[in-house]
């Protein structure tokens, strides 16, 4: 694959032997448009690592709740608890973050008498260009840091968002001139521009719009922030069901169908049709897909995961998801 | 107003005819975008008047075939003669399309409420003025309300068709008004609007504003309380539209369609906005439930049929796959096996689809009307695509 791909210059950091492995990073943003199954990716690559015996943090940065139903726990809370051994999840709150990096880095006994005024300090945490993003992004980081985990596994919130919150230590930078973010923001940036601790990894479906939103998020993130996605994960694509040589005659199936529906009643021709318009669909997301190869540049890695045709939910849609990913990430399966 | 627009049937029609603004919510990725455009495309060819839909983030294809690419928030007419090709008649009615642009929604907004253009220019000129627009009180959904009480307001269209901005929350947007509202009138503004240093020496706020100040350095909370300073003086206009867009989304001008996927996430957000839609006294009109298999794939006769396709593939001395293969000029062996793995795949299909239906009655009773649009085979990108997604969800239900 790689050998076919027009040689990129003197960009070294691209050729395989410094590729880092996804797994190998101490940092992943899972993204991609809503509806794609972000936080089930998020998860699936969190219990890769927990298989491999790492201490997992996976994080949920909207308040949505889909994590604790893909990791089978309760409501999530800032403070992150022990959901299996070694995983522990948390849900972000700027409010908490806030309270945390003020006892962290500023040191003011004043926490207490905060008290009724956080609305307004919330409120121009929010207002403030990158503050909200920064407590967020800086609470993560710091988990980094300390190494309090071996991975940690942020659940983004949709597409739109990841540029703002991974280019919040940039923008402070030149938008705030003084003050204590602004003195934090270096070491953030150590963390988040360091390809071999930290990766994005985008997830799109066989479909247009996710993959459009993918490859703009590509171009947005290289252009406005120090960190590039490095795995696209291309998630409920359809296997193919016939091979060229069937589809030829399952195409043409049709013309014999006055035998089938003698042989196996009349409802024969609503199960090729079923079938017929699932084929449909899968060419259609296979041209998205092509769309997307065609689009992405030779440094970045995609991996498949298939449509899971399951009754399952939760921890078992996980460990499933899981399976396909290692397999594709060359890790081994079974659970 | 343009000509009077047809009385209906039942269903979506109804809907489309009766009410000025029909505003579709739902979880992203359901094909919100396009059944809102599609509704809007077929109440334009077959009930006539002038139909407007507001798109927030279409698919290039889409946006190229509504002619909104570009455009953003001024409404633009579709091509009649576009319409009239597509549908193969002479629509009853007109067609047009604007997009949701936050950016420019803004500016048009300050425009509209300043009372002078001298404050006017000093606000669009504020250093943080875009930064805090697009934050604040959830401003993305206000600006939509304001877009919509702009052209409701105008009589310019017998129907509005809302495709809802990509929200965490949906009810955001119906809450944006009475946020707006509550912003104006609370002590967060009084504060932000205080001079600045008579709040350094209120005893009470010392400590609070040391605090802000060291994070966020004094020049930026500065900044804040101008920009707030000049925006409350806007007052009384933001305050009168919020008052009537929570007006016109009440009452039974409006209708709101939720639009969900029969997958696990979708559906459940579908059943908490529909109840809260309820709960609220908001007129939840329809639910969709878009890309739904057909009911015929869980009846008893296709699994007896699969079953029975199988079991003759299986048998390798069958008259049924000698003769299909005979007529098709094909090999027994792989008409045999192309008939197993159909009945293989059949029953996977089969499977999800009596999950879907499982979901879709747990949908049923949330709404007076529940309509289904099947998968299409192929994207939904040009006015005949429109069309043929609308033709589904205005038929009855199977």
């Amino acid at each position: 694959m790689s050998s076919s791909a027009p040689p990129r210059a003197i960009d070294v950091s691209a050729s395989e032997a410094d590729l880092v492995h996804l797994l190998d990073r101490r940092l992943i943003f899972v993204t991609g448009k809503g509806g794609v199954g972000k936080t089930s990716i998020a998860a699936a690559i969190a219990d890769i690592a927990v298989r491999d015996g790492a201490r997992v943090l996976l994080v949920e940065m909207d308040a949505k709740g889909a994590l604790s139903t893909a990791v089978e726990t309760g409501p999530l809370t800032f403070e992150a608890r022990e959901v299996r051994s070694g995983l522990w999840a948390m849900a972000m709150n700027t409010e908490d973050a806030l309270r945390e990096y003020l006892r962290l880095f500023v040191r003011v006994p004043l926490l207490g008498r905060i008290g009724p005024l956080a609305r307004t300090f919330d409120f121009l945490a929010d207002a403030a260009p990158g503050v909200k993003e920064i407590l967020a992004i800086g609470k993560i980081c710091y988990e980094v840091k300390e190494r309090n985990y071996d991975l940690v596994v942020v659940d983004t919130e949709a597409t739109g968002h990841i540029v703002a919150q991974i280019g919040a230590p940039s923008v402070i930078r030149e938008m705030i001139q003084m003050g204590l973010v602004r003195d934090q923001t270096q070491w953030m940036l150590d963390v988040l521009n360091d390809p071999a601790i930290t990766a994005v990894a985008a997830v799109t479906t066989p479909e247009e719009m996710p993959v459009v939103e993918t490859l703009e998020l590509i171009t947005a993130l290289g252009e406005r922030t120090g960190v590039e996605v490095s795995t696209v994960v291309a998630n409920r694509v359809l296997p193919a069901i016939f091979d060229r040589a069937r589809l030829g005659v399952f195409e043409r199936l049709g013309e014999a169908d006055d035998l089938l529906r003698t042989a196996a009643g009349p409802s024969a021709s609503v199960v090729i049709e079923a079938v017929g318009a699932a084929e449909a669909r899968r060419r259609v997301g296979a041209e998205h897909l092509e769309a997307l190869r065609a689009g992405l540049p030779a440094s970045i890695e995609t991996i498949y995961a298939p449509e899971l045709m399951t009754r399952a939910t939760g921890r078992r849609v996980v460990a499933l998801l899981a399976d396909a990913l290692a397999a594709e990430l060359d890790r081994g399966g079974s659970a | 107003m343009s000509r009077a627009r047809r009385s209906s049937g039942d269903g979506l029609d109804a809907l489309l005819a009766a009410r000025e603004m029909v505003i579709v919510a739902g979880s992203g990725g359901v094909g919100k975008t396009t059944v809102s455009a599609s509704l809007a495309t077929a109440a334009a060819v077959e009930l006539g008047g002038r139909v407007l839909v507001i798109t927030v983030d279409p698919a290039r294809r889409l946006a190229d075939a509504l002619g909104v690419g570009a455009l953003g928030n001024t409404p633009t007419q579709v091509d009649p003669e576009l319409l009239a090709a597509a549908s193969g008649r002479a629509p009853e009615g007109e067609l047009w399309a604007a997009m949701l642009d936050t950016k420019a929604g803004w500016d048009e907004l300050i425009a509209r409420h300043a009372p002078d253009p001298e404050l006017r220019e000093t606000v669009l000129a504020n250093p943080l003025y875009r930064n805090l627009t697009s934050r604040f009180v959830h401003s993305h959904d206000y600006l939509a309300m304001e877009q919509l009480h702009e052209l409701h307001g105008s009589g310019r269209y017998d129907l509005i068709v809302v495709d809802t901005p990509p929200s965490r929350n949906a009810l955001a947007l119906i809450d944006a008004p009475r946020r707006m509202r509550e912003f104006f009138g609370s002590r967060l503004l009084k504060w932000l609007t205080t001079p600045y240093r008579s709040k350094v020496f209120s005893a009470a706020s010392r400590p609070f504003t040391q605090i802000a100040d060291r994070i966020l350095g004094s020049h930026f909370v500065e900044d804040i309380a101008e920009f707030f300073t000049l925006f409350q003086t806007m007052e009384p206009t933001f305050v009168r539209h919020a008052d009537e867009v929570e007006a016109l989304l009440g009452d039974l001008r409006t209708a709101f369609v939720v639009v969900t996927t029969l997958e696990a996430a979708p559906v459940h957000e579908a059943i908490h906005l529909s109840t809260e839609l309820t709960r609220r006294d908001y007129p939840l009109a329809a639910i969709v439930t878009n890309r739904a298999l057909p009911k015929s794939y869980t009846g008893r006769a296709a699994a007896t049929s699969a079953r029975r396709l199988g079991a003759e593939a299986a048998d390798e001395s069958s008259a049924m796959v000698a003769t299909v293969a005979e007529r098709l000029e094909a090999d027994a062996e792989q008409v045999a096996a192309v008939l197993t793995e159909t009945a293989e795949r059949f029953g996977e299909i089969a499977l999800i689809a009596t999950r879907e239906a499982e979901r879709r009655s747990e949908l049923s009773e949330l709404a007076p009307l529940l309509v289904t649009a099947p998968p299409l085979e192929h994207d939904v990108n040009d006015l005949s695509d429109l069309l043929e997604l609308a033709r589904h969800l205005r038929s009855p239900a199977r």
